[in-house]
């Protein structure tokens, strides 16, 4: 009753925190867009319009939808046990692999017809897909279910083991040298062409599995039982156990879900990239998490989000600083929006942040 | 309550001789028997060259222990470190800059060669400040974040430094055709360590290496040990159990962590020297990933925080990697009829270790006292949990 009866005073802030709250909310956005808008004006300049820079983008689309479906998997493994999977950049690779080695088996060759392709195909990212979440759920039962009750150095050390150990596995398997996959659906020819932007099979191929995929993974998360047990145990493991919830199904879940996304960016990979290489994981690992992290991790529309600007921006230093500096300049930026925003573009959802 | 009895019956040794601590004895063997240890080896041998590697990984385990063990500032980017002070012994004693004509304190023989040739002892600080200096700045950017982004920023920073390696052989980011760091390719050769009074440091005869290294891994033991007991050490501890609390304490966290982060990397780039010169080349290849884990694994495999632990670690990761790996398990998938090199399987091995050390003994081989504790805690409270659900 006391401290009702105290006249609430507007706050008046400072200069400077009205100052530091823009430069968070805007100085990240501000960042993300020098490349684009620098290249953008240049090109005006050089050509008088825009259609390289869209090209890249466009391009970058594509890509990036490959990394959101990995980013996916950091961010909600990150929002329901705060660990950082080290391995999941390698899941995607043991996926690619997958995929490379069923075309094989299934006899795909560039002269299958289009409704054969069509079936073996989906066949294949049923497996690799299924293949891919059951091992994440095996490595989470393994490695980090024993560690639940740990301090936090300790699981985040036993993914960077299974990094390794995923390695190994891809570097037994098919050695060290970078394979090529049949370019089974002619993924560099031109599907249509809009404003000067050509539209390739590959764009059209990563546009028909992750779009499904996506809304598929949204409504699940939002709408479902498991979904909201999901929610419900990111937010809080003990209140979510004495609610009825089964939490080690649920993370088990998790796991599942994360291992299954990988899976299908592994076979689009192998037919985009049209190339599988043991050592792809740790890269794609490392700019899907910087995604997930772009976006707010533990945010799904989060990592979506940053998995496509990510691609963007990949592309655009692909094709205009140079392939071997794109690493260096994506970890630039993965270090730029930890220190101007580290909750991410769209927040962040997890325990620590809530 | 049968843990505490355990404990109780368990025989504890005595914790004194006389007048003379157990702990003093111990390491006054220790340090007598690697002294004395190239005594028993031929001087060129395998032996004596793994053993001075070992003695180096010690320097560098101690380094990062400082960081992650003391302070619990999770460290993926250590090789970056080893990087800069590979690079600073690359730059500044051996002929790679060929139009500059500096000799600072070095033989005849080098006197007449062009580029600069600083003496090690020379270059040794040189390489500590910049490492330690960008220790600092790298910090800086982590000081605001919690324990996964800093992981995850300390192993972007290592990767930006491993590709700057790695393609600054014709210009930086695609700008000029200065060929800094020559890539993969490498400087080489790189000047011997040359120290006064001291025999010639040869590839035949390792015994002045080997003391050299012992030589900077005991001083960084003693480093150690002064500051894991000082002001700041204990800040460093503070720091690493509850943030908050050490704050409110009046603990400077941003000063007490940035010098953390110095002076683990201080230790890394002083390593990076030596083993610049021992290797005698300093390319790319060897600043990858892998390296920040493999020194990782060894503090963990030790103990975190732990020094003596660490030692341990640091020496039974480093014969694993040079010796048993390579030597005695070469022909072990030949003998199983399995068509496979062994050695290419170096990092999956180490990973395996890494899970499964994690999963048995997260503590490590010799757990520091403090964090054995918490380990007991935990396991006392999931008791507890049992006996809850259970009524």
């Amino acid at each position: 009753m006391e401290s009702a009866s105290i006249p609430v005073r507007p706050t008046r802030r400072s200069r400077g925190e009205v100052a530091r709250e823009y430069v968070s909310r805007f100085g990240l956005i501000a960042i993300l867009l020098i490349l684009p808008v620098a290249y953008g004006i240049q090109d005006l300049q050089d050509e008088g319009n825009l259609s390289r820079l869209a090209t890249n983008i466009k391009d970058g689309l594509s890509n990036g939808a490959i990394w959101a479906l990995i980013a996916v998997g950091y961010t909600l493994v990150y929002g329901i046990i705060e660990l950082i999977n080290f391995a999941h950049g390698d899941l995607f690779m043991i996926g690619s692999f997958v995929s490379y080695a069923l075309i094989g088996t299934v006899g795909l060759t560039t002269a299958t017809g289009n409704f054969g392709l069509l079936f073996g195909l989906l066949l294949i990212l049923v497996i690799a897909m299924v293949g891919c979440g059951t091992l994440n759920v095996m490595i989470e039962r393994v490695g980090y279910r024993p560690l639940r009750n740990a301090p936090k150095l300790a699981p985040l050390i036993t993914a960077v083991g299974f990094s390794f150990i995923l390695q190994n596995v891809g570097l037994l398997w098919l050695g060290g040298s970078h394979h090529g996959v049949p370019d089974l659906i002619e993924s560099q020819n031109d599907f249509f062409t809009v404003l000067g932007v050509p539209v390739t099979h590959g764009d059209i191929l990563a546009l028909v599995v992750t779009v499904p995929l996506f809304i598929f993974l949204v409504t699940f998360i939002a709408r479902s039982r498991m979904g909201r047990a999901m929610r419900a145990t990111a937010q809080d493991p003990q209140a979510a156990r004495l609610m009825g919830i089964n939490v080690d199904t649920t993370i088990s879940f998790t796991f599942l879900t994360g291992g299954l996304m990988a899976g299908a960016a592994g076979l689009i990979y192998a037919l985009y990239q049209t190339d599988v290489w043991f050592f792809s994981g740790f890269t794609a690992g490392l700019i899907a998490f910087t995604a997930a992290v772009m976006g707010g991790i533990g945010n799904l529309k989060g990592a979506i989000l940053g998995g496509l600007i990510i691609g963007c921006l990949q592309q655009i230093s692909d094709n205009r600083i140079g392939t071997e500096w794109t690493p260096v300049i994506v970890f630039a930026y993965l270090v730029l929006i930890l220190v101007f925003r580290p909750q991410g573009l769209l927040g962040e959802e997890t325990r620590e942040a809530g | 309550m049968s843990a505490m009895t355990a404990r109780a019956r368990a025989i504890k040794p005595p914790e004194r001789i006389g007048k003379i601590k157990m702990s003093t004895i111990f390491t006054v063997i220790v340090i007598a028997v690697a002294i004395l240890l190239p005594f028993f080896y031929e001087s060129g041998s395998g032996f004596m060259n793994d053993a001075t590697v070992a003695l180096v990984y010690v320097v560098m385990a101690l380094g990062l222990n400082i960081v992650v063990g003391f302070a619990g500032l999770l460290d993926l980017g250590y090789v970056a470190f080893f990087a800069i002070g590979a690079y600073t012994m690359g730059w500044l004693a051996s002929s790679w800059f060929s139009k500059e004509d500096i000799h600072v304190g070095v033989s005849e023989i080098l006197n007449n060669q062009p580029g600069i040739h600083l003496n090690w002892l020379i270059v040794l600080p040189v390489a500590a400040i910049a490492a330690a200096s960008l220790g600092a700045l790298l910090g800086f950017p982590t000081l605001r974040l919690r324990g996964d982004y800093i992981a995850i920023v300390t192993l972007a920073f290592g990767e930006i430094i491993g590709r700057i390696a790695v393609n600054s052989d014709d210009g930086i980011f695609g700008i000029g055709h200065f060929n800094l760091t020559n890539g993969r390719a490498g400087i080489t050769p790189v000047d011997k360590i040359d120290i006064p009074l001291v025999d010639r440091f040869t590839t035949l005869n390792l015994r002045p290496w080997y003391w050299t290294a012992l030589a900077l891994a005991l001083v960084v033991l003693f480093i150690n040990f002064r500051l894991r007991d000082s002001r700041i050490g204990r800040a460093w501890i503070a720091i690493r159990e509850d943030e908050v609390a050490a704050i409110s304490m009046g603990i400077p966290t941003v000063r007490v962590k940035l010098l953390a982060y110095a002076l683990g990397a201080a230790m890394g780039g002083m390593a990076g020297t030596f083993l610049g010169s021992f290797y005698n080349t300093v390319n790319a290849d060897q600043f990858e990933f892998s390296f920040s884990i493999f020194v990782l694994a060894m503090i963990i495999l030790g103990g975190l925080g732990s020094i003596w632990g660490v030692v341990l670690g640091a020496l039974v990761l480093s014969f694993i990697n040079t010796n048993l790996i390579p030597d005695v398990l070469n022909n072990v998938p030949g003998k199983l009829g399995l068509d496979f090199d062994l050695t290419e399987l170096g990092f999956g091995i180490f990973g395996f270790l890494l899970v499964i050390m994690m999963v048995l003994r997260p503590q490590g081989l010799i757990p520091e006292k403090r964090h054995q504790a918490e380990f007991a805690e935990v396991l006392e409270g999931e008791h507890d949990v049992v006996v809850e659900t259970r009524a």
